[in-house]
């Protein structure tokens, strides 16, 4: 688990950002379908996030899966717990559980 | 055997869905970097089955992961997935 080095990169990411975004692409240009309906969520609450595009680094793409077991990209991190891909996200938001969800955590939303 | 028949024996095996329905949305992501001329590298699934009761979202989502280890580190590129129970779906499972 720990020996590999980018887990020590992709802990820094998650502990800097109380929300975190690993993803293909940016929140600016997604590169891919599931990432753009995250950062289309995320921005639509008006959460602040930070986000790593994956597509850079091909250590970090394989390496944030193994991190996080589970097998796909995106990945949603909020005050370091593992949140769920693009799937989750979704559902959670679509019935409100992600607002109720990113408050309980203390993680400012817009109105 | 089609990826889709995989995907649909393996999690019929694991989960004994009531219902069970395998998309292959490969023709949606023609030109992007995980398609194959061939298809067969995106997927949607419905699952609907009594082992997702007292399951949370992410580990449902895990355990179907895991059943589909062989397929997602191979030519599965990319699967959306929706993992009911029986009541959840509106469904008796009778």
């Amino acid at each position: 688990m720990s020996d590999n080095p980018i887990f020590a990169e992709i802990k820094a990411k998650i502990d800097a950002n109380p929300v975190m975004l690993f993803m293909k692409g940016t929140p600016q240009f997604p590169q891919c379908g599931f990432s753009a309906a995250v950062v289309q969520i995320l921005d639509y609450l008006g959460v602040e996030y930070g986000s790593a595009n994956v597509l850079e680094s091909p250590e970090l793409r394989q390496g944030v899966k193994d991190y996080s077991d589970w097998p796909t990209i995106p990945q949603l991190y909020v005050k370091g717990e593992f949140v769920g891909g693009c799937d989750i996200v979704r559902e959670m938001f679509e019935n409100g559980e992600l607002r109720a969800f990113l408050e309980e955590k203390g993680v400012p939303v817009a109105a | 055997m089609a990826v889709a028949e995989t995907i649909r024996e393996k999690l019929a095996a694991a989960f004994s869905p009531a219902r069970l329905e395998v998309r292959d949305e490969s023709h949606l992501h023609k030109g992007h970097a995980g398609a194959r001329p061939g298809g067969e590298s995106h997927f949607r699934i419905l699952i609907v089955a009594d082992a997702f009761q007292g399951m949370s979202r992410l580990a449902r989502q895990r355990a179907v992961n895991a059943a589909l280890k062989d397929e997602l580190a191979g030519p599965v590129h990319a699967l959306a997935m929706t993992a009911l129970t029986p009541a959840e779906a509106g469904e008796t499972g009778q």
